[in-house]
């Protein structure tokens, strides 16, 4: 199951490459096909999935079952090399209470980014080829339990990430996909050091072979103790750790590593936006659940500190750039980082409350920046700008956008009785019962404060009031004696139309419905945070050296 | 004085030759087919290439028949220790036929050279040549052998690089390869001399055997070490033996330079492997920088300058050629690492790395002849909007790119990741290496992307067709390869377990 909600899409982009490129409307509906495919089967593997088992290690005995669930597991590649034994890679899929969430996620995201890529004019077919390679490397990077496996797969997103960037982009696109690129393959070239370097170190101990699976690396038991990633090498522990946190960090964004992000958004298209906030950030914080903290936790334990503190700067140095921002995307792209910070923040916190409120973050940013950026890209469409002071008192004019924009809008902002709020509160919850972050914690509520600033101003400069003097639009009186907003070159519909509606619905009402009752993702991720949790907890590591 | 041998001495001469020549059959058949392709010319005259070239892949297919037979042959020494048979020099020949066999399809394509249709004879009698001289490099297994079979290589490759004889950039480059190639071949006689001197053997394996038992200078080994890896640095083009480089692959035609760049430069590491492993004391892999393996130090920097150098300074690369020259350099550097390491892991990375050099530069080249055809530009400004225009070619460039950078899913990351994997196997000695490889892969990110940025992502100044079509053999020969690329970026064990069978060098101590 987890193979054919992974290969999906890649069956769609072979099939579109048979179809003429004339042919528009069918290389849309194969695509869109694949995607609510995916979805169905998301929604398969959720109702497959049993939230009691834990996942994150191998069950006691060292197999993944009982542990992970719905598993795939194939050799895939097995080399002779001489006195160094054999070199096994496995395709190894399986899903856990983290890997769930995100394939959940992933699946609507899809869906969303195919229906918002409809309006794309421009080369459709390769358009919609790139956007399946894309769609099937991001869901494989979330099932893949095998380093090998992931990194081919985190790699694969780069390249149509790129092309789509870079040919379906605004005016700054050159700079802004080769920027990505080379931010991301930079993070990403330490990554394959250290992968090398734990195959080396990590045996599986059902084989007793080396091997890339990450979950055999998850338990320090595995780990040959005077390997180059071994117990006892505990420099290159930590610059292992370093690395890759910075790998991920990028991805994630966090500050420093955080300017492709912005010049990203702005030159993205709509729908790709919408991937790059909704999934592709995620992978960023996953890589760091996954693999980052319990490979490496006596680091991560020694480092809690340092990674709350970057959590902080991003939740207050984010909120203080949107917050002076004058295009509304960027504010959005500002935001984002802003409240992934949260998510630094909770996985510092290192309990339970954190990492849960952690994970939960990911998915409810997922689904409220996914709805901001289509919002962002419903107001470009019609207006072909997306400066702030262009408008004002567009509440009048197109009240069902306004709804949903202040919907979205204030799930941003921490509203209680929305999703992002929970999420936030667990944060702040778990961050301030640990000792270490307390204080960080204490600083961060300022971005809350920061977060309302700028989202309310700009729903007020935009929504509230009349309409300014130099607005992009104009304002004409209809037959029927009111006053109708009227777009340059907008054929359309003024307010939303049925396939943004369509979009913005599902989101809005999965907004609301996890603020309200939360469960559906809680009960999926707890049992697996705990045992996480209980992974990187400083007892186990101990008692864990002491076996060593 | 000088006696004369009995006339048993001269029958068991008689009696060793007359059973090495069955050892020697590829060598004799392609010394046959060189003769066949100039006969074909000069008696049919044909107005058309396709004859010779047809005759050419036919007879270049059929050796490796003769290849195969050599399984079955190998441990063995022939013509008196000048020439050995065994599993490395196999893989060599094999890889080099086929690089022949590509270089002969991509000189089908190429409209540069088939616009001259008289005197194709002698082009691919010349590649054949090459080919000749670069299976006996891999085979050589003394001092004189290796300087002659490098010379038959060399002169063919000077001929061929100066073929376009009316465009002087054509020219420049063939006395350029010609001047630097007599300087550094020079050096490399000096340095053998040395050896012989030190030694007075040629045969390596005996030198490597005197060199252990009787000890040596360590200054003078090192300074015969230097002129030899210059000969043989100017053969992989490895800074900071260079220079001819970029001058030489901007003026060659395309198939050639394609040809230089993969099967020239594999020749060169065949050497270089075979030299240094066998003839040169080693500290056995555990201890690399063990007394009298000074010369790795010298491959060090040679490796790390390369990848420094090549990557950075095709940042400024306007050609296409020249920037394939300058990555061309880089990779030099990417695969002496593997050759570093001196143990198992390392040659089979190494090996590894050559075959998927072969496909991706290949590819690459090949995608720039289907676009010179049509553009009549190597220039990377002339790039622009073709990628919508040749699918084909735009898609299969933007694949070998990926691949020369190393990423998922081609080949060219499996390369490299065996290279690192070799690398930190040895633990942390070697991960500074690995380090500045793939820093500076990162740096090649950037201008093997300014590719497929002018195919893609920029439009013609120019008004051009909707379709641009290129012909069918070039388009299945890129797809092929394309498609090779791919498939051994994700099932690469057949590809790697060739490499593994090949890394037992003859007379090596390790094996």
């Amino acid at each position: 199951m987890l193979s054919l909600i992974v290969f999906l899409p890649i069956v769609a982009a072979l099939v579109i490459l048979a179809v003429p490129s004339s042919q528009k409307q069918i290389i849309r509906l194969v695509t869109l096909l694949a995607a609510v495919g995916q979805g169905v089967l998301a929604v398969l593997i959720w109702q497959a999935y049993d939230p009691a088992l834990p996942g994150i290690i191998a069950s006691p005995g060292g197999s993944p079952e009982g542990s992970f669930q719905l598993i795939e597991r194939l050799p895939w590649i097995s080399l002779d090399l001489g006195n160094f034994g054999s070199l096994t890679i496995e395709y190894f899929l399986g899903v856990d209470g983290l890997s769930i969430t995100m394939v959940l996620l992933t699946a609507l995201i899809s869906i969303i980014g195919v229906l918002s890529s409809w309006t794309i004019k421009k080369q459709v077919k390769g358009y919609f080829i790139l956007f399946n390679v894309l769609s099937t490397a991001m869901m494989g990077c979330f099932v893949a339990l095998d380093f090998f496996l992931f990194y081919v797969f985190w790699e694969l997103m780069l390249l149509p990430m790129y092309f789509l960037i870079g040919i379906w982009g605004g005016p700054n696109r050159e700079y802004a996909a080769i920027k990505f690129f080379l931010y991301t393959l930079f993070g990403s070239v330490f990554m394959l050091l250290v992968m090398i370097g734990l195959y080396f170190s990590v045996i599986d101990p059902l084989t007793g072979n080396h091997t890339f699976s990450l979950v055999a690396m998850a338990s320090q038991e595995n780990y040959i103790p005077d390997a180059i990633l071994g117990p006892e090498s505990v420099v290159w522990r930590y610059a292992a750790f370093i690395v890759l946190f910075i790998g991920f960090a990028i991805k994630v964004p966090m500050f420093p590593f955080h300017t492709w992000l912005p010049d990203a958004h702005v030159e993205a298209p709509t729908p790709i936006s919408v991937i790059l906030a909704g999934v592709l950030l995620k992978l960023g914080t996953y890589g760091m659940m996954r693999i980052n903290f319990p490979f490496f936790p006596e680091v991560f334990q020694a480092s809690l500190y340092v990674i709350g503190v970057f959590g902080a700067i991003n939740i207050i140095y984010g909120a203080f750039c949107a917050l002076a921002q004058s295009d509304l995307k960027k504010l959005v792209a500002y935001s984002s980082i802003s409240h992934m910070g949260y998510v630094l923040l909770g996985l510092a916190a290192g309990n339970s409350e954190g990492m849960t409120g952690a994970l939960y973050q990911m998915f409810n940013h997922g689904t409220i920046t996914a709805m901001l950026f289509l919002l962002v890209g419903v107001i470009y469409d019609r207006a072909h700008t997306r400066q702030i002071d262009k408008f004002g008192g567009l509440a009048s004019y197109m009240p069902v956008y306004a709804g949903v924009v202040t919907v979205a809008w204030f799930a941003s902002l921490g509203l209680p009785g929305l999703s992002g709020f929970i999420s936030e509160a667990f944060v702040f919850v778990g961050a301030f019962s640990s000792e270490v972050t307390r204080n960080i914690a204490i600083v961060s509520v300022l971005g809350i404060v920061l977060g309302a600033a700028y989202l309310l101003w700009s729903l007020q400069r935009m929504f509230l009031g009349k309409r300014n003097p130099d607005a992009v639009y104009e304002l004409r009186k209809g037959a029927d004696g009111q006053e109708h907003i009227h777009f340059h070159d907008w054929n359309g519909k003024n307010d939303l139309d049925a396939r943004e509606l369509l979009m913005l619905t599902p989101l809005a009402v999965i907004i609301i419905v996890l603020g309200v009752y939360p469960m559906p993702v809680l009960g999926l991720i707890t049992t697996s945070i705990n045992q996480l949790v209980e992974v990187l907890s400083p007892v186990v590591l101990t008692a864990s050296a002491a076996v060593n | 004085m000088y006696e004369l041998p009995s006339g048993a001495e001269i029958q068991s001469v008689i009696e060793t030759l007359k059973s090495s020549v069955s050892y020697y059959l590829p060598e004799i058949f392609l010394s046959a087919l060189f003769l066949v392709v100039i006969m074909v010319d000069l008696i049919f005259r044909p107005k058309k290439h396709h004859p010779l070239s047809l005759t050419s892949l036919a007879g270049l297919l059929a050796s490796l028949y003769f290849i195969w037979q050599q399984h079955a042959m190998t441990g063995r020494e022939i013509f008196f220790g000048m020439y050995v048979i065994d599993e490395f020099a196999i893989f060599f020949k094999y890889f080099f036929v086929l690089s022949g066999v590509i270089a002969v399809l991509i000189s089908m394509a190429s409209d540069e050279l088939n616009q001259r249709a008289s005197g194709l004879g002698e082009y691919y009698a010349l590649v054949i040549g090459m080919v000749i001289g670069m299976v006996m490099m891999a085979s050589s297994a003394d001092l004189l052998m290796i300087f002659l079979s490098m010379e038959l290589v060399s002169l063919s490759a000077y001929v061929l690089t100066g073929y376009l004889k009316r465009e002087p950039r054509s020219t420049e480059g063939a006395l350029k390869y010609l001047i630097y190639g007599a300087v550094s071949s020079g050096l490399m006689i000096y340095g053998f001399s040395i050896i012989y001197g030190l030694t007075g053997e040629t045969n390596i394996i005996e030198i490597g055997r005197a060199l252990g038992e009787r000890g040596y200078d360590p200054v003078t080994l090192m300074t015969a070490s230097i002129m030899i890896l210059a000969g043989i640095g100017y053969k992989v083009g490895a800074v900071p033996f260079h220079f001819w480089s970029p001058d030489v692959y901007e003026g060659a035609p395309i198939p050639v330079t394609a040809f230089l760049s993969v099967a020239s430069k594999a020749a060169g590491f065949a050497l270089l492997i075979r030299f240094f492993y066998v003839a040169v004391p080693h500290g056995g892999g555990a201890e690399p920088l063990s007394p009298g393996s000074e010369w790795l130090l010298l491959l060090m920097i040679l490796s790390v300058a390369s990848m420094i150098y090549g990557n950075v300074v095709a940042l400024w690369q306007t050609n296409v050629k020249r920037l394939l020259a300058y990555s061309s350099i880089a990779h030099a550097g990417y695969i002496l690492l593997g050759i570093i390491v001196m143990d198992e892991l390392g040659t089979q990375a190494t090996l590894f790395y050559m075959l998927s050099y072969l496909l991706m530069n290949f590819g690459a080249f090949l995608v720039a002849v289907i676009i010179a055809n049509k553009t009549g530009s190597e220039n990377i400004e002339d790039y622009r909007g073709l990628g919508r225009r040749m699918p084909l070619a735009g898609a299969a460039m933007t694949v070998f790119l990926i691949s020369l950078v190393g990423l998922p899913p081609t080949v060219g990351f499996i390369g490299k990741l065996m290279i690192f994997s070799a690398l930190l196997a040895k633990g942390s000695i070697f991960l500074w290496l690995a380090l500045v490889g793939i820093l500076t892969s990162v740096i090649s990110l950037y201008y093997y992307m300014l590719i497929p940025l002018n195919m893609y992502l920029r439009e013609s100044s120019e008004p051009l067709p909707d379709t641009i079509r290129a012909g069918v053999l070039p388009q299945v020969v890129t797809a092929g390869l394309m498609l090779l690329t791919l498939y051994f970026g994700i099932f690469f064990t057949p590809l790697s377990d060739f490499a593994h069978y090949a890394i037992r060098v003859f007379g090596n101590q390790l094996y």
